[in-house]
């Protein structure tokens, strides 16, 4: 194969992967915010403490998070086609990545709003804040560089999650590498499509702590960034790994 | 300006209950500053908390300002709107500050005037307006993190103040800071108490700021308030424990057939040369144990340890003679001289 062959290949496939990704990562985000906060309020002792909606959500994100994504994909297919008409394509393929992003956000989300000093919800208390003003002005601004680390992980596990995708008819990189270089012995191709994600995930691993790192650095590097941690075990080796590890 | 009656605090965890507070009546009164003292764990935490129910007291009341707070609270742990709005006209200041990382100054300044609705200009307006006040004008635009302990204090203090409140409750406001800081940062306290007629509550375990600030003072021990008054009727009550940690005068009975008094001069009795009248008319000779002198509550009082020879009875004309003079005698380590303490109740 030629480069004048793949390059149409590899274009469409990473238009197609960033276009799963991006929108999956958005409805992540929408859904797994308010998700997370939800969790830290109705918690015992929160704002809006309810055992019952706390442990229902709870469950839920776990039995979520505890499912292998290419046994989600296959368990949902109802509901994607309910949604989308159809199974196959990358609109399909939005459905079970953001259906299992959410959840995965969700948990990052609420780890980093419980590392908000409580004394600061207490002060917004004092002036006769509402628990609304509360999220708005302390918990979400407060833990906003380690939710930012949060949504790298997730935009990150989301691209491995395509590739999956991409295997069941989503199209994309994960789809290119499996067909051409799984089933048709293309090296070449495949080696391409591993390059280019690994240089997407390293420079998106860069953006993202850079981003986190100097809000974090404004505010004085209150509040932990424990995102960069965890990060290690999640990708050795990488060059953004090897980074975190170095800083 | 703050009045709380019977009110108690039962935690429960795991079935076991731990009273934080037990029957507290406190009655702070306009303009004044009231500072409630007791070692970690006496509930004073607790208390401040319930003023502005932040902490729901398990039975009692608490009145700010004549509004009845604990009527205004419902029975849900949710804050309603109406106990919203008094806590809005309650300043406080925090042990650790508790200033927003994400905000410059100003604009932590400016958060409980969003609360209150204010309109952007407004609030800019005032938030330059008091930083002023705590002399932090050229802050404005720093972060929290840029500013040294006492500086973020100020800014604390400066935000309770933001809503124009009538009370300010402190929390240990001083106790993450040293010494010569915590100093102006009372000096401030005071300041402010005195040019916008502020009613501050304070708690702290630090005997200094009770020393240096306050007109009235309550000494806390295991959920109860065992001694309580102005600071000059609390050194004017023989054998009152808060005004001996107040004011300590120390030294040790040189022997056994001896006389050791506590002799406390405030006002007047201060000028006159009783230790020599002593002597002299009734021809003893006096050892003076322990002085000291000292500014309490913006009263000049000075406290003295002496010694007289023979027993207590051997000494009761002499004793007679000072107490005449308008002085306050303890004698210490006297049996039948039982301390009268102004017991909790007492306002």
């Amino acid at each position: 194969m030629t480069w004048s062959e793949m390059q149409p290949v590899l274009s469409q496939a990473c238009w197609d992967t960033l276009y799963m990704v991006g929108w999956s990562t958005v409805i992540a985000v929408v859904g797994g915010l308010p998700l997370g906060i939800l969790l830290v309020l109705t918690d015992r002792g929160g704002l809006l403490q309810n055992v019952v909606v706390n442990k229902a959500i709870g469950q839920i994100v776990n039995i979520a998070r505890s499912m292998p994504f290419i046994i989600l994909m296959v368990a949902l297919l109802t509901f994607t086609r309910w949604v989308t008409g159809t199974t196959i394509g990358r609109e399909a393929a939005i459905v079970p990545l953001a259906v299992g992003s959410i959840p995965f956000f969700a948990r990052l989300v609420e780890m980093s709003v419980r590392e908000v000093d409580g004394g600061l919800v207490e002060a917004v208390q004092s002036m006769g804040g509402s628990t609304w003003k509360v999220v708005r002005s302390v918990l979400v601004p407060e833990s906003l560089p380690s939710l930012i680390s949060g949504a790298t992980t997730t935009i990150i596990a989301l691209i491995g999650y395509s590739a999956m995708a991409g295997t069941v008819g989503a199209g994309g990189l994960g789809d290119v590498a499996v067909r051409y270089g799984y089933q048709r012995f293309e090296t070449g191709m495949m080696w391409i499509t591993v390059a280019i994600l690994a240089v997407a995930i390293s420079l998106l691993q860069v953006v993202g702590d850079f981003a986190a790192r100097s809000l974090h650095r404004r505010s004085g590097g209150s509040g932990a960034l424990l995102l960069f941690r965890p990060l290690k075990g999640v990708f050795p080796g990488t060059a953004a790994a090897e980074a975190v590890e170095k800083s | 300006m703050i009045t709380t009656s019977g009110l108690t605090k039962v935690y429960r965890s795991r079935g076991r209950e731990v009273t934080a507070l037990d029957g507290i009546d406190l009655h702070v009164r306009e303009g004044e500053v009231y500072g409630v003292i007791g070692q970690s764990g006496a509930g004073k935490s607790s208390l401040i908390r319930c003023v502005n129910l932040l902490e729901r007291p398990t039975s009692g009341t608490v009145t700010v300002a004549g509004q009845d707070l604990t009527a205004l609270a419902g029975r849900g742990p949710r804050a309603g709107r109406e106990l919203r709005r008094a806590r809005s006209r309650i300043g406080m200041v925090f042990q650790h500050f508790n200033l927003l990382s994400s905000r410059t100054v100003q604009n932590n300044i400016e958060l409980p005037l969003e609360i209150l609705g204010t309109s952007g200009k407004e609030r800019s307006r005032k938030a330059l307006e008091l930083l002023d006040l705590v002399g932090l004008a050229d802050k404005a635009g720093s972060y929290p993190a840029q500013l040294s302990g006492g500086q973020k204090q100020r800014v604390g203090i400066a935000r309770a103040l933001a809503g124009d409140p009538k009370v300010l409750l402190s929390d240990e406001a001083t106790s993450a800071l040293d010494p010569e800081t915590t100093r102006s940062v009372l000096q401030l306290l005071r300041d402010l108490n005195r040019q916008l007629g502020l009613t501050v509550l304070l708690i702290t375990h630090e005997m200094d700021v009770v020393k240096s600030v306050c007109d009235s003072a309550a000494l806390m021990e295991r959920g109860r308030i065992v001694e309580s008054g102005t600071v000059s009727e609390l050194l004017a009550t023989p054998g009152s424990e808060l005004a001996a940690a107040l004011f300590p005068v120390s030294g040790e009975r040189t022997g056994a057939d001896r006389t050791v008094l506590d002799v406390t001069f405030h006002g007047e009795a201060a000028t006159q040369p009783v230790v020599s009248q002593l002597a002299r008319t009734y021809n003893i000779d006096i050892s003076i144990l322990g002085a000291a002198i000292d500014t309490v509550g913006g009263l000049q009082v000075g406290r003295m340890r002496i010694e007289l020879p023979g027993r207590y009875e051997d000494n009761v004309v002499p004793i007679g003679f000072l107490r005449e003079q308008g002085l306050q005698i303890d004698v210490v380590g006297q049996e039948g001289q039982a301390p009268v303490l102004v017991k909790d109740g007492a306002k």
